[in-house]
């Protein structure tokens, strides 16, 4: 097989699995815009499911509750687990070593075992009397539940980082007068930043992804995800089209607009190199 | 650094929180999976008992009843093996040609890989849905052409579709990771050498790249076994899996918390299972969990 016929058959089984994997979201959002009810036939174009999707509570309720949900949750994640990851890097390997494997039960276990575990725990909770006859269900466990699932993220992302940190940077601070507690958030913080924001927004798409978890310990409240199941429950909701239309875009408009950044950071970062590298010449 | 006493209070508030929203949760799993449920007749006689001596009756009678549900957990393996199968047929070339590319297209492959994988699955399994349906867009084209129409929603075939659909880019990007590391000379040099195509997968792509393999395996396998939402939405009643016994359990009409919880436990004994057998392929292969 010559090397050109090689690269051509990549790029056509290529296209084939993109395509695969996009045509059923653009059919989506190409029946986004169909006048009719039905699936099956385009009639004519119209904006009428996203009129209707605005005028949804139910759907403008949950994406509240969702929104709120994930930056709350994820703020608590995030400083739980930035916390606990510096004191785990201080602890013996043993240690380091058991409460690692702990923290990767939820990352690895199935999120319906996860999901069932937290609700009979609040089941519990209810039979004990916490929380009156309904329970903590709602606000309290979808929170609790969400932190849950989220601060192994955060451990896993910002531990690395701690351990490549130069140590004598931190005790130089101490030597120049600085408390501890100055030391950590003037030497250490500054230099965990790009970690632990990242941690946060991985905490947040998790967060706002997340339906298995939150079913089974919402009680009767509606993340956006759980409203999104109980559209597919009734037979023909079109404004589920409408609605992934407007994700595709939102997630494809973050997407770009993170990499636009980044790819800046990226070229400034190459001309600080140059210049810098230039100015070394000229010495 | 930091290594002082003090500083590791910092993980307390942490600790606290792991042990009673982590394992004390998996703790009364157990718990509920090894105890009589509120139905069965030796909760009645443990009732009796209770009146003049209060003691905890511990029994297997939830996870013998798990039994009578054996279709399900082997239709759930399968199909789960059977999607997990697939993805990593379908995937492997995936993974292959994008490691081959040059950096800067990677990125916006690798990219195009996952913007998928941020739209809610729920939306992804709906648009197979309609795709699906009796009367739906692919029933229509194959009656342009006077076939079918073919019953393709409600069938195992279409939850396999739709674990496959869902779960491929689980495939792909543990393998794209592993195939990076594979240099280019090694693959000529198989070839200089005399391995044809086929050699050359078998010999050296496959072997270079079993860490990617192993972690997409369990990347798949686990999500696929467990699920009840994709069942539901494109199996109709007829492809029950353990999700949806368990769900049942817990929310639904069957409401019985100690037989979801023994069947959860044999859930957790599976997936354990899985990812012991992948990971003796392959000491890292957590990595790319991330």
């Amino acid at each position: 097989m010559s090397k050109r016929t090689g690269t051509l058959m990549q790029r056509t089984y290529l296209v084939l699995i993109f395509g695969f994997m996009y045509l059923p979201i653009a059919v989506m959002i190409a029946y986004s815009f169909n006048e009719n009810r039905s699936r099956a036939v385009f009639t004519n174009f119209s904006l009428k499911w996203y009129e209707s999707l605005l005028h949804n509570d139910a759907i403008l309720s949950a994406l509240a509750l969702s929104i709120v949900l994930a930056v709350v949750s994820s703020v608590i994640a995030t400083v739980l687990g930035t916390l606990a990851a510096v004191g785990i890097n201080s602890m013996g390997r043993k240690s380091q070593l058991l409460i690692n494997n702990i923290s990767y039960v939820p990352v690895v276990n199935p999120e319906i075992i996860t999901g069932v575990s937290l609700m009979l725990l609040f089941v519990m909770a209810r039979s004990l009397g916490i929380g009156g006859e309904g329970g903590l269900f709602g606000w309290a466990t979808l929170l609790v539940a969400h932190i849950t699932f989220n601060v192994p993220y955060v451990i896993f992302n910002v531990s690395p980082k701690l351990r490549q940190l130069d140590p004598s940077i931190y005790n130089a601070a101490l030597d120049l007068g600085c408390t501890p507690s100055q030391a950590f958030f003037k030497v250490i913080v500054p230099q965990l930043t790009p970690a632990i924001l990242s941690a946060f927004l991985i905490c947040l798409t998790y967060s706002i992804d997340d339906f298995i978890i939150s079913y089974f310990n919402a009680g009767t409240m509606q993340t956006l995800p759980i409203a999104i199941y109980s559209m597919t429950r009734r037979r023909v909701s079109p404004e589920i089209n409408a609605l992934s239309a407007i994700m595709f875009v939102v997630i494809l408009s973050i997407i770009l607009i993170s990499n636009w950044v980044d790819s800046r950071a990226y070229r400034r970062d190459q001309q600080a190199v140059r210049k810098a590298l230039s100015a070394e010449g000229r010495r | 650094m930091l290594k002082t006493k003090n500083s590791r209070w910092l993980a307390a508030p942490y600790l606290v929180w792991m042990v009673t929203f982590i394992v004390v949760p998996l703790l009364i799993v157990i718990w509920y999976a090894l105890t009589p449920s509120q139905t069965s007749a030796i909760n009645a006689a443990a009732a009796a008992d209770a009146a003049t001596a209060p003691t905890v009756v511990f029994t297997l009678e939830n996870l013998t009843q798990i039994g009578r549900y054996t279709g399900v957990f082997a239709r759930s393996l399968i199909l789960a093996a059977e999607a997990t199968a697939i993805c990593l047929v379908l995937a492997f070339p995936v993974g292959y040609a994008l490691s081959r590319l040059r950096a800067n297209k990677q990125h916006i492959m690798l990219m195009l890989v996952m913007l998928p994988m941020w739209m809610n699955f729920l939306l992804r399994t709906y648009a197979w849905m309609s795709l699906l349906e009796n009367n739906g867009l692919i029933n229509r084209l194959l009656g342009f052409f006077g076939l079918g129409p073919f019953q393709l929603i409600n069938t195992s075939g279409a939850v396999v579709l739709g674990m496959v659909y869902n779960y491929l880019p689980y495939m792909i990007l543990p393998l794209y990771t592993a195939m990076t590391k594979i240099d280019n000379s090694i693959i000529e040099a198989a070839q200089d050498l005399g391995c044809n195509l086929r050699r050359t997968v078998t010999r050296v792509l496959i072997p270079l790249s079993s860490s990617g393999i192993a972690t997409g395996i369990t990347m798949v396998f686990v999500p696929s076994v467990s699920t009840f939402i994709i069942s539901r939405m494109l199996g109709g009643g007829s492809n029950l899996l353990i999700g949806d016994l368990i769900e049942l359990q817990f929310l639904g009409n069957a409401y019985n918390l100690n037989l979801g919880s023994a069947m959860s436990l044999v859930l957790m004994v599976i997936v354990l299972l899985c990812m012991s057998f992948t990971s003796s392929f392959d000491e890292e292969s957590m990595e790319g969990v991330m």
